[in-house]
C-alpha cells in the first residue's frame, strides 16, 4: 500500500495511528505460558498460527480454521477462547496459557489427571482444546455464570446444580471429538470440577 | 488473506475518523465473525480499526430504570449479569443459546448484531451472491433454502438474477431478543451521536442487499440500551435448530408478554431465522391485543402473521416447513409464558 507514513502500527495501545498506516507489520509483546515473546507478527496472523508456527506451541490445534471445533482453545487473559479467529495483533499485552503450560514442568493439572483417569479421548487430536475448555468452564461455574440448560436463570449458580451431565454437555459443546470420546469426557469434567460421576 | 493495515487508536473518536476516511475500512470488535470473512475472502478491507479495548465493557443502570449495555461487553458477560437475567430472561436466554462458550467469552455487545448472514453462498466467493458482490445474482435460488427467509421477500422474486434478489436470513439470537426488547442503539458517527431504535438497525433488502443495516460507513456502535420493562412482564427466548447445542437457528422467537384479567395487556414478539433482519411481529402483536390470553388467540396471531410469508422452494427441500415450525414454536412460546391462561 502506498503511504509516505512511518508510524507502528498498533504496536503499543495508546498510540495514535495515521489513517492509512504504511505497514502491514506489528511489533507485540505476549506473555505464553508464563514466559514473555516479543515478536513481529504480519497483522493478517492469528494467534492459532502465531502459537504453533512462530513459537512452536503445537499443543492448540487447527481443527477447522473456522471457528468451528474448538481444537485451537487456549486461555486468553483466564477465559477460554479460539485461537484460530484471534488476530494476533489485537491481542498484544496478552496472557495466554495453552494446554501446555496449564501445569508446572513434569506436573498435572487436575483436568488433566482426570483426562486420564477417565479415559477421555482416543487419538488426543481435540484433547488439548477439550482441556483447556475445561478449565475454563470450571473457571465460569465457580464465577456464577449459567448457561443454555440452567433451568432457573435466576438461582445462584455452582458446582452443585451446574455440573450435570447436561450442564457440562452443553458447556463444552464448542468442542468437537472426531473420535467422539464424549462419554468420558463428561465424566473427567465433572471429576476435576469435584463432583463424583 | 489479503494484506490489511491495523490501527488501534487512542478513542472512539479517532476510530471513528479513521474509518471514515478509508472507504474500506472496517470496525473490529471480537473477530469472531469479521476474523472468519477475511479468511474466506468475503471481507478484503485495506484498513482494520480495532475498538474492542475502546468502547466500554460495563453493564450500568439508567435513571429511567432501564441498563446502558456498553458495546465492548461480551456476550458470556451480559447473559451472566444479574440484571439481564432477572429483568429481561429473553435477553440471557437468547445469548445462551447462540454459539458457544469460547465464541461468547469474545464476541461483543457491538459486533452481535452486526455479524453478516450465514448463507452458504454470501460465505463462498465462488458463487454469485447479491450482497457479496452486488449486480451478481443470487445463487440461493434453486438452491440450498434450508436456512432462508420466508418473510419480507420481495413478492416479484425470485429471480436468480435480479439484483434486488437476497432470501438470505439474519442469523444472531441476541438480535431477536433485543428486537422483541426495543432496545435503542447508540451510535457515534462522523455526523456525531444518534440513537437509532432496534427495530429500524437492520434493513430488508430493498434495492440493495449488500446493506444489512441503516448505519453508514464510519457509524460505530458504543452501547444499546435496554427500556425498563411494565411490571408484570414476562419474556423468553425459544430457538428450534437441526441439534439440541451449537447450531444457528431454523427459527427462533423472543416474546415479551404481559396478561390482565386474562387478556393480553401488553406483548411485543420477534422471530428469527426467517427473514433478512430479525422480524417484528406486528401482525401478531395487533391480533393478540387485548384479546384473551388463549391458545386459539395464539394461533390465530401466527395466521396473520404469516398470512404473508413466502416459503422457497429449494434442492433441499425447500423451507416450507418453517411455516409450520414457526407457529408451535410461537404458539408454546406464549403458552408457556401465559400458564394462568
Ligand atoms: C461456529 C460459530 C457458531 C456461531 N453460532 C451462533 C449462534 O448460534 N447464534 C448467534 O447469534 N451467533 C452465532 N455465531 C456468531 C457470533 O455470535 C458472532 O460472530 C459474534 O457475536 C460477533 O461479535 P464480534 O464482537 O466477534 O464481532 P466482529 O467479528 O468483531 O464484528 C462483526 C461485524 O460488526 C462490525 N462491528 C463490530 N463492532 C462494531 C461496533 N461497535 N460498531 C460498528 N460496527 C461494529 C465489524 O466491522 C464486523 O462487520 C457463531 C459464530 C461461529 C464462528
Ligand atoms: S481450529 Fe479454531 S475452532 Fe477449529
Ligand atoms: S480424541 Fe480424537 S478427536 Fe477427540
Amino acid at each position: 500500500m502506498s503511504n509516505s507514513s512511518t508510524s507502528g502500527v498498533g504496536s503499543v495501545g495508546a498510540q495514535p495511528v495515521p489513517a492509512r498506516p504504511s505497514t502491514m507489520d506489528a511489533e507485540i509483546s505476549l506473555r505464553v505460558d508464563g514466559e514473555v515473546r516479543r515478536l513481529t507478527v504480519d497483522t493478517r496472523t492469528t494467534l492459532l498460527d502465531l502459537l504453533r508456527e512462530r513459537l512452536g506451541n503445537t499443543s492448540p490445534k487447527k481443527g477447522c480454521d473456522h471457528g468451528q471445533c474448538g481444537a485451537c482453545t487456549v486461555l486468553l487473559d483466564g477465559e477460554r477462547a479460539l485461537t484460530c479467529l484471534a488476530l494476533a495483533v489485537a491481542y498484544d499485552g496478552a496472557e495466554i496459557t495453552t494446554a501446555d503450560g496449564l501445569a508446572p514442568e513434569g506436573e498435572l493439572h487436575p483436568v488433566q489427571q482426570a483426562f486420564l483417569d477417565r479415559d477421555a479421548f482416543q487419538c488426543g487430536y481435540c484433547t488439548p482444546g477439550q482441556i483447556c475448555s475445561a478449565v475454563g468452564v470450571l473457571d465460569e461455574v465457580g464465577r456464577g455464570w449459567p448457561s443454555h440448560v440452567t433451568e432457573d436463570l435466576t438461582a445462584d449458580v455452582s458446582v452443585d446444580t451446574a455440573l450435570t451431565h447436561d450442564e457440562v454437555a452443553e458447556r463444552m459443546s464448542g468442542n468437537l471429538c472426531r473420535c467422539a470420546a464424549y462419554v468420558n469426557i463428561v465424566p473427567a469434567v465433572q471429576q476435576a470440577g469435584g463432583v463424583q460421576a | 488473506m489479503k494484506p490489511f493495515a491495523y490501527a488501534r487508536p487512542g478513542s472512539v473518536a479517532e476510530a471513528v475518523r479513521d474509518v471514515t476516511a478509508e472507504p474500506n475500512a472496517v470496525f473490529l470488535a471480537g473477530g469472531t465473525n469479521l476474523v472468519d470473512h477475511l479468511k474466506l475472502g468475503v471481507a478484503r478491507p485495506e484498513l482494520v480499526v480495532d475498538v474492542r479495548t475502546l468502547t466500554s465493557r460495563e453493564v450500568s443502570d439508567l435513571p429511567d430504570g432501564g441498563i446502558r449495555v456498553g458495546a465492548s461487553v461480551t456476550n458470556s458477560e451480559l447473559a451472566a449479569d444479574r440484571r439481564v437475567r432477572e429483568r429481561y430472561p429473553v435477553l440471557a436466554q437468547a445469548l445462551l443459546s447462540g454459539a458457544t462458550g469460547q465464541l461468547r467469552n469474545v464476541a461483543t455487545t457491538g459486533g452481535n448484531p452486526l455479524q453478516r448472514t450465514r448463507c452458504v453462498y454470501f460465505q463462498d466467493v465462488t458463487t454469485a451472491c447479491n450482497k457479496r458482490e452486488p449486480g451478481s445474482g443470487c445463487s440461493a435460488v434453486g438452491g440450498y433454502t434450508r436456512y432462508h427467509a420466508v418473510l419480507g421477500v420481495p413478492a416479484a422474486l425470485p429471480d436468480a438474477t435480479a439484483p434486488e434478489t437476497c432470501t438470505a436470513t439474519h442469523p444472531s439470537d441476541m438480535a431477536v431478543a433485543l428486537a422483541a426488547l426495543d432496545a435503542q442503539v447508540q451510535v457515534l458517527g462522523p455526523a456525531g451521536a444518534r440513537t437509532v431504535p432496534f427495530v429500524d438497525l437492520h434493513r430488508l433488502p430493498g434495492d440493495d442487499p449488500s446493506r444489512d443495516t441503516v448505519l453508514e460507513h464510519g457509524e460505530l456502535i458504543t452501547a444499546i440500551d435496554l427500556p425498563p420493562l411494565p411490571a408484570g412482564v414476562r419474556s423468553a427466548y425459544r430457538k428450534v435448530r437441526d441439534r439440541a447445542s451449537y447450531a444457528f437457528a431454523l427459527v427462533s422467537v423472543a416474546a415479551v408478554v404481559a396478561v390482565e384479567d386474562g387478556q393480553v395487556a401488553d406483548v411485543r414478539i420477534a422471530l428469527g431465522g426467517v427473514a433478512h433482519k430479525p422480524w417484528r411481529a406486528t401482525r401478531a402483536e395487533q391480533a393478540l391485543s387485548g384479546r384473551p390470553a388463549t391458545v386459539d388467540s395464539y394461533r390465530a396471531a401466527v395466521a396473520a402473521e404469516l398470512a404473508g410469508a413466502q416459503p422457497q422452494p429449494g434442492i433441499d427441500g425447500g423451507n416450507g416447513f418453517k411455516i409450520p415450525l414457526l407457529t408451535r414454536a410461537l404458539v408454546a412460546t406464549l403458552r408457556d409464558l401465559t400458564p394462568e391462561a
